[in-house]
């Protein structure tokens, strides 16, 4: 039970360091290119959806685990 | 600030109030009531191992006692699918119900039939089976599949498996006094939010079929409107609805379609904009606290699962030679690093594209519910189930902003998660017709 729920956690802390990169990244480019901005802003989503999927596998993962135990 | 505003300012803080009063009253007197009876021992015998099963919770009788509030169980109720919706107090919206158990038939009849009265609890069985917390469960003992019997009252006892650790809660109806084990609720997602396989096949309208119908008759009335207004305007500049519509459908169209499929968009528009108004129009209806909405249809897995599996059915039918060249015997790479590494894990991707695709969606939406539940179980918690009076005020003055709060970023996600949906389908799709660039 408890370590389910750790790898749930470590999940959470994997996408979070990949979604604040990809935030971070696009307010850079913004920034810098102020006219490409919906373009950045459409990709920064697909891309942050993408990097939420991974996560969301591993805690669908956990609860299965959990489940099965 | 003028009159216009404060009444704006009234009229908002006058619905939230109503939206969590909603959300409240449907379970404020959950804690109270869950009655159990006194049965005899021979209830788990029947159970086949039976010295690794150790009683931990023995229900006792029908009277009232006090049970802890517990949020854990009340918001996964809430944002689980039930077979009659909860209006207000004892007042429950009936629904059709068609059951097929293979040893004893059909039944088809609705929730009414059941007479349910506190907590969606029927006071009466048909044909074997009853009605607990709105849901419609089976009598295992094949002596009560005929016939209407009157329940007294329902009962929960927790076993621990001690051989897995685990916990198990069965649940009994009490006729004339004597137990009668239930069979787990039929669900299609697998059991993942409790109930399991089961001995009987549940095909009823139940609340989330039913929102999904509404939604498509609030979409289709929407939609021949905006269509109709379109065609005798031709030429005119669009106006109220058609303004709204028109915006959402152009940029589909626009920044969804044509820059991740190409010139091929106009075939894959249909799917795409069902797709994004159905998903968007149910996550909305998803939001509302109270009687026509409040059913978590986007949060079950089993709509997402055929949402994905349409998308998954779509990108793979349109793909062409390129697509199926580059996924299983792409040119360039050494052929010992294709046979062991990329092409296995390309055709991994295959599914697990539609897999995150579905998954994303039902978390999102049932994560949003149960966040939200649990705000408005702080009223309980703090209050200590009604005890202390104090203590609900305080839980008040929490959960009314937090429930706000979140509701509001919410409306965010419902509309993001709809886009999402769409703009990956879209993705998949230009992936699969793109056609080979030559350099």
């Amino acid at each position: 039970m408890s370590f389910t729920v750790l790898g749930a956690g470590l999940a959470v802390i994997g996408a979070g360091l990949g979604i604040g990169q990809i935030g971070g990244k696009a307010m850079e480019a913004i920034a810098r290119q102020p006219e490409a901005q919906g373009d950045i802003r459409s990709n920064m989503i697909l891309t942050a959806a993408l990097i939420e999927g991974a996560a969301l596998v591993c805690m669908v993962l956990a609860f299965f685990v959990k489940a099965a135990n | 600030m003028n009159a216009k505003v404060y009444t704006k300012v009234f009229f908002y803080l006058i619905f939230s109030g109503l939206t969590t009063v909603a959300l409240a009253q449907s379970h404020g007197d959950h804690h109270h009531g869950e009655e159990g009876t006194e049965h005899t021992h021979g209830v788990s015998d029947s159970l086949p191992v039976v010295d690794t099963l150790v009683h931990i919770d023995h229900r006792a009788s029908c009277e009232e006692h006090h049970e802890e509030f517990n949020a854990g169980d009340n918001a996964v109720h809430h944002i689980s699918d039930a077979n009659a919706i909860h209006v207000v107090g004892d007042f429950y919206f009936h629904l059709p119900c068609i059951l097929y158990a293979p040893s004893n038939g059909w039944t088809i009849g609705t929730t009414a039939a059941f007479h349910p009265h506190h907590h969606g609890n029927g006071e009466n069985t048909l044909n074997g089976y009853v009605l607990n917390h709105g849901a419609v469960y089976r009598i295992k003992d094949a002596s009560m599949a005929t016939g209407v019997h009157n329940v007294t009252c329902f009962t929960k006892e927790t076993l621990l498996d001690t051989v897995k650790n685990k916990q198990i809660e069965l649940k009994y109806a009490v006729i004339d006094g004597k137990p009668y084990e239930l069979e787990a609720k039929t669900t299609y997602d697998g059991g993942l939010l409790g109930g399991g396989v089961t001995g009987f096949y549940d095909f009823s309208i139940t609340r989330n079929v039913f929102t999904m119908l509404l939604t498509c008759l609030i979409l289709g009335f929407l939609f021949i409107t905006v269509a109709k207004a379109a065609r005798n305007g031709r030429g005119k500049a669009p106006k109220g609805l058609q303004n709204m519509v028109e915006v959402l459908i152009t940029f589909i169209r626009d920044d969804v379609a044509k820059p991740n499929i190409g010139h091929k968009y106009e075939k894959y528009m249909p799917y795409l904009l069902s797709a994004f108004f159905f998903v968007l129009g149910l996550n909305l209806i998803g939001q509302i606290p109270f009687f026509p909405g409040s059913a978590n249809v986007t949060g079950n897995i089993s709509v997402t699962i055929i949402l994905a599996v349409l998308t998954f059915l779509i990108s793979t039918f349109s793909a062409n030679k390129h697509f199926w060249e580059h996924t299983l015997w792409m040119p360039g790479v050494p052929t010992v690093l294709k046979v062991l590494i990329l092409t296995p894990i390309e055709i991994l991707g295959l599914f697990l594209k539609p897999f995150t695709l579905l998954l994303r969606l039902f978390a999102n939406i049932t994560a949003g519910h149960i966040v939200i539940l649990s705000f408005v179980s702080l009223i309980f918690i703090l209050g200590h189930s009604g005890e202390s009076t104090g203590g609900g005020i305080a839980g008040i003055l929490a959960s009314v902003p937090l429930t706000l709060f979140m509701m509001t970023l919410e409306l965010l996600v419902a509309f993001l998660q709809a886009f999402i949906f769409v703009m990956l389908s879209a993705t998949y799709i230009g992936a699969a017709v793109e056609e080979p660039h030559h350099h």
